[in-house]
């Protein structure tokens, strides 16, 4: 064999042995398995489609004086808006020259709102509400947005299926259609 | 004859009111604007007998962590704070006081959407689960043994620029307005390694990834992106990621609206369908002239702005000045900048300074004879997909009144002829 073609089968294997590597890196396998319980604790994010939401139940008149405790203080006596975001009202402006973007006008999930409350509210003890008060707030915002009535029950099955003013007005850009 | 003195025919003109040939950059490079200069420091000479005090006794000792000059004290960010929500708001980048590409950690931009959680790394752990054939956790500690990736990429707000969007132009600075960007060296390991250990499972085509701040910030990540090329980025530019930046391990998302690059990172779920988080439907959205809304926008567009000369400076007399800006996209490199000094009546191409990286900032730097008459300058840049940056106009135009996010569009600055520089529409 000559110099040469031992060079290029050198040569050829080293480029190989590249190649593989950069196809697929290699981790050294250093995660560990969560029990069940870890999982569960830690899952807090619920789909439009209801995954994720607790038991646990709530109505607008339980979570009005929830509120006032609660959320008042940034969010105004019914949801206009203080210190922080509107919550109520704006609906019809979406789409008009003073858009007003609030949860009843703009947002187009009812499970978001159980989610937010869950994992952000109130802002100065987020993770401090039982499931129970978090139902009863959504139901609240729902309720001053003329989206549910005050006596109407939110729970795991009934908030995903509550018709948001704007659903039907977001379009995906990705994936691009 | 010195090299720093020019015969007139050598300052080629190349555009209108002053633009001058990049060759003047490429050739002579910083020594001819060293000494033109910008005319933005005040001058303090010594007299010749005079030594200074700091020649005549030694200086200060080694440090355990450094400091900057103490004269550079007043390069800060800009705080915007959220009334009555302390933690919530942004600090915005000085642009106009800096140079080359690389973001100082220190002055790099913020959003927190309720404050900077101060993590004790052995208590923070990562947790993959979801559509995976394994949920694993991974402690900070077994993270770094992981095989990393380092990469110069940029990392812009999605509501950057936004002042721009109001109808008559605001005041401030280049950062007060552009300030939401930055560069930076960021390390890490490739998330698509963590993900085949868990091996992802048919449907899993989207990441919820969520931050262990007080919000518990959350977005849906598209599985295409975060097995392309996404970090879970554990250092910036070379040190541990600063607490503002993510600290200890952060989602890094190349070229994508910031927003989505989640801080604090404690948990990634494969999931089927985007969670729809308030985040990227109530906040991140695009609303359209029609009323309809845009969901998942994530690149950020082709973009440039002309850091100095800009708002606030103040340009001394007549003479040569660099025009100096930055560019970048998420399409990939930067393959032009023009520039303007008539509003944009002629243009001419910019000097890019290397290294040109994807998915980075670009410097740009373009040599101006300034007359002393009034300017208006604007950059343009133009990335490898061929994209150029819009006007204001055509962005209004495209985009409509109501656009909130994604103002890529190009930035005017007027300088009169006392050398006051401000913001203009053009």
């Amino acid at each position: 064999m000559s110099t040469s073609s031992v060079l290029r089968i050198g040569f050829a294997a080293l480029t190989a042995t590249v190649l593989a590597a950069a196809a697929a890196q290699e981790g050294p396998d250093l995660g560990e398995t969560p029990s069940p319980e870890l999982v569960a604790a830690w899952d807090i994010s619920v789909s439009p489609d209801g995954a994720g939401l607790p038991s646990g139940l709530g109505t607008a008149v339980e979570g009005a004086p929830l509120y006032r405790v609660n959320c008042l203080v940034c969010h105004g006596q019914e949801g206009e808006g203080l210190l922080n975001d509107r919550l109520v009202g704006g609906h019809g402006t979406i789409g008009g020259p003073a858009a007003r973007k609030t949860v009843g006008s703009y947002w187009p999930y009812a499970t978001t709102i159980f989610d937010y409350i869950r994992r952000a509210m109130p802002y100065l003890q987020p993770r401090s509400l039982t499931n129970d008060e978090v139902y009863a707030l959504t139901a609240y915002l729902l309720y001053l947005n003329g989206i549910i009535d005050e006596n109407e029950t939110m729970n795991s099955a009934t908030l995903p299926a509550v018709d948001m003013p704007n659903r039907d007005n977001f379009i995906l850009a990705y994936p691009e259609p | 004859m010195s090299k720093f003195i020019h015969r007139e025919s050598e300052l080629e003109q190349v555009a209108g009111n002053g633009l001058l040939h990049r060759r003047l950059f490429l050739s002579q490079g910083a020594a001819l604007l060293g000494a033109g200069s910008l005319g933005l420091l005040t001058a303090r000479p010594t007299t010749a007998q005079e030594l200074p005090a700091w020649m005549t006794a030694p200086g200060l000792g080694m440090s355990e962590y450094g400091q900057r000059s103490p004269f550079e004290a007043g390069v800060t960010r800009h705080v915007a704070a959220v009334a009555g929500t302390t933690g919530s708001g942004a600090s915005r980048t000085p642009l106009e006081s800096l140079q080359g590409t690389i973001t100082p950690s220190s002055l790099h931009f913020e959003r927190h959407h309720s404050g900077i959680p101060e993590i004790d790394p052995n208590s923070h752990q990562l947790l993959i689960h979801g559509l995976v054939e394994r949920p694993l956790i991974f402690s900070m500690d077994a993270l770094h043994r992981y095989p990393m990736e380092s990469r110069v990429q940029f990392l812009e707000c999605s509501g950057n620029s936004r002042p721009n969007l109001s109808a008559t132009p605001p005041g401030g600075s280049c950062g007060d307005i552009h300030g939401m960007v930055s560069c930076s060296e960021w390390t890490g390991i490739p998330l698509s390694i963590l993900l085949d250990e868990a091996g992802v499972t048919a449907g899993g085509r989207w990441i919820l990834a969520e931050g262990a701040d007080a919000a518990a910030m959350s977005r849906s990540v598209p599985m295409a992106k975060a097995m392309d090329d996404a970090l879970i980025a554990l250092y910036q530019n070379g040190e541990m990621l600063r607490p503002a930046n993510g600290y200890p391990v952060r989602l890094f998302l190349p070229g994508y609206e910031g927003n989505i690059s989640v801080k604090w990172l404690r948990r990634l779920k494969v999931t089927a369908e985007p969670v729809m988080t308030r985040d990227e439907t109530s906040k991140y959205s695009d609303l359209l002239p029609s009323g309809q809304s845009l969901l998942f926008t994530f690149p950020m567009g082709v973009k440039s702005v002309i850091t100095s000369p800009s708002a606030g400076l103040t340009l001394g007399g007549p003479g040569l000045y660099e025009i100096t800006g930055l560019a970048w996209s998420a399409a990939g490199t930067i393959r032009a900048v023009e520039v303007s000094a008539d509003g944009g009546q002629t243009w001419a191409e910019a000097a890019l300074s290397e290294p040109v990286l994807s998915k980075a900032v670009t410097r740009f730097r373009m040599a101006w004879r300034r007359d002393g008459g009034p300017a208006v300058i604007l950059s343009r840049a133009i990335d490898e997909t061929g994209a150029v940056q819009p006007s204001r106009d055509e962005l209004l135009a495209e985009k409509g009144a109501q656009v909130s996010y994604h103002n890529n569009s190009i930035q005017a600055w007027q300088i009169s002829a006392a050398g006051g520089v401000t913001n203009v529409y053009v």
